[in-house]
């Protein structure tokens, strides 16, 4: 691997330990994927700001007693607490207090305490074709495959590393030769109302996300008026069932005019079939629970854009929230400063909603502790909360959470997967 | 086919360290994040063919890795409390677990090597197996000293 003057002086400690150490995971990362070289990167997005145990903090504390600073614009990833509304937490607070700290030390490396896994959402996002070192995996598939942004799957660690010293591995995703799309995932018989409904996406999402694995995915038969929460949404899906980084969506993303240039005019390897039954299975799939009962309705998974806030606002205008389920919106501060400015927050504290900021409902001890039922419009929820917070899971569509939490059963539309 | 024993192999070698263990074969990719319970080292993914077993002190074959970025940080609190995989073979080469275990060595000076093999070797392990992992910085070797069935 060839590195560069600056590159070597970071390896070798000239500017200071904690770029020594970030330069020392940089080219660890750069022989792993066997990279010839390091390039620039515009920005970072970095996820290490969630607590997962003493290690985050061990890490953390090494790089800040290094010296820190990220060079490069950095966003932050949800931490452990909702800074603006601690109360939330019911957890234990020695936890919480470790969350909190590993939250100020990613800010005092200077990055933006932005607490969101949707910095797509942010104004100032990457350009088509800009080099990026983005963290989470439904923020990096958002960057590859609706903006058109270079990012590898940076994970905790390495992508304050980049933050630091502004250099990643040049592997993965950045390189045109390994952005052609592979597998080919056609929707085949899926009815036009079907293909409408924002639910059909994190369902899909979740087929393709099983079929890919790590294949480059392209989804032929959306249609035009496919908007980009739809697209977050499968995306996310994709990136929770398969390790999915990148999606191609004909007609739709921006590296997919066509099948053949989603392709890079080669052949795909497999072909799937997507029907309506394999739809109906992927979302029966997505439930674990197994009567109608209902605790808890948790959306915002990825965190809520302004466009959701919007639908659900006039969802709840209709209808109040049964006595007895709690209702939860994940989203970012400034989404929330957004809703706040457009006067929409009266609604929801007028139905008893509880909005969730800096953090998500999945990661972080904030459902009521004797809630065993939880129903959510988002596949990536249901794909980990059994395991993270021990509920039981209902997938449904936002009309469907709100239907099912106004007449506090789980209320869903069978029919709009039966095909046609 | 024909199971012989004591046979190295080459592969290449992500994270360099030595192992030796019980091999654990995972069945599907498993993100660690959300997926294994870095406290007990257990799988927590309920959807997992491996659901409920311990990843701990086991050379863990996993085809490729899957899912969220944060499965590094597992890993490596995985190292620190002593529950971590004493070696990680795969398929495909996954950048986010190879970071994991090099974090953990620079923080705790306890290295589990992460090594890709071909296809014939990496089937050829069997869960229960007795294997022997030498990482050097380029390539590793890789012996499977007993099948136990």
């Amino acid at each position: 691997m060839r590195l560069s003057a600056l590159d070597r002086a970071m390896l070798d400690g000239r500017h200071g330990e904690a770029t020594r150490l970030a330069m020392k995971v940089v080219t660890a990362m750069a022989s792993a994927s066997e990279a010839s070289r390091l390039i620039d990167v515009a920005s970072a997005h970095v996820d290490g700001c969630l607590y997962h145990g003493q290690a985050s903090l061990d890490f953390a504390e090494r790089l800040v007693t290094g010296g820190a600073r990220v060079t490069i614009p950095t966003t932050l990833n949800v931490g452990s607490v909702d800074l603006l509304h601690p109360e939330l937490y019911r957890g234990d607070p020695d936890t919480a207090d470790r969350g909190r700290r590993l939250m100020d030390l990613y800010a005092s490396m200077g990055c933006r305490p932005t607490w969101t896994c949707a910095p797509y959402q942010l104004a100032g996002r990457p350009s088509f074709g800009q080099h990026v070192a983005w963290a989470e995996s439904n923020a990096i598939v958002f960057a590859n495959s609706v903006l058109g942004a270079r990012t590898d799957r940076y994970g905790d660690f390495i992508d304050v590393c980049a933050a630091i010293t502004g250099r990643v591995p040049e592997a993965g995703l950045h390189l045109d030769r390994n952005r052609a799309g592979q597998i080919l995932l056609r929707l085949n018989g899926v009815s036009k109302k079907l293909l409408a409904e924002d639910v059909l996406f994190p369902v899909l999402g979740h087929v393709v996300g099983m079929e890919a694995g790590t294949m480059v995915p392209v989804i032929d038969g959306l249609p035009a008026s496919t908007s980009e929460d739809q697209l977050k949404a499968l995306g996310a899906a994709a990136a929770s069932s398969g390790a999915v980084a990148l999606f191609h969506a004909v007609g739709l993303t921006p590296e997919a005019p066509s099948l053949e240039e989603a392709f890079g005019g080669k052949e795909p390897r497999r072909v799937v079939e997507v029907t309506p039954s394999r739809l109906a299975d992927a979302r029966d799939a997505l439930t674990t629970a197994r009567s109608d009962h209902l605790d808890a309705v948790s959306v915002g998974t990825p965190h809520f854009s302004i466009d959701e806030f919007a639908r659900l606002t006039l969802l709840l205008e209709r209808t109040g929230i049964a006595p007895g389920v709690d209702f939860f919106v994940s989203t970012s501060r400034h989404v929330l400063a957004e809703v706040e400015s457009r006067g929409w927050l009266d609604v929801y504290r007028g139905a008893g909603v509880t909005l969730v900021v800096d953090t998500c409902t999945y990661v972080t001890p904030i459902l009521n502790p004797s809630h065993r039922v939880v129903m959510t419009n988002s596949a990536k929820w249901a794909y980990y909360a059994p395991g993270n917070v021990g509920v039981e899971v209902v997938f449904g569509s936002l009309e469907e959470c709100v239907r099912s939490a106004s007449e506090g059963r789980v209320r869903r539309d069978e029919a709009l997967w039966g095909g046609d | 086919m024909t199971r012989r024993c004591g046979v190295a192999t080459e592969g290449r070698t992500l994270v360099a360290g030595s192992a030796r263990g019980r091999a654990l074969r995972l069945d599907e990719p498993l993100s660690l994040w959300g997926g294994m319970d870095p406290a007990t080292g257990r799988v927590i993914d309920r959807r997992h063919p491996q659901s409920g077993q311990s990843l701990a002190g086991r050379i863990v074959t996993m085809p490729s890795g899957r899912g969220s970025s944060s499965s590094s940080s597992v890993l490596a609190e995985a190292v620190r409390a002593g529950t971590a995989p004493s070696a990680v073979l795969m398929l495909e080469p996954d950048p986010i677990v190879a970071l994991g275990a090099v974090v953990a060595a620079e923080l705790y000076g306890r290295r589990v090597p992460v090594v890709v093999l071909d296809e014939a070797t990496y089937n050829g392990i069997r869960s229960g197996d007795e294997v022997v992992v030498e990482a050097g910085e380029i390539s590793a070797t890789v012996r499977v000293a007993r099948g136990s069935g």
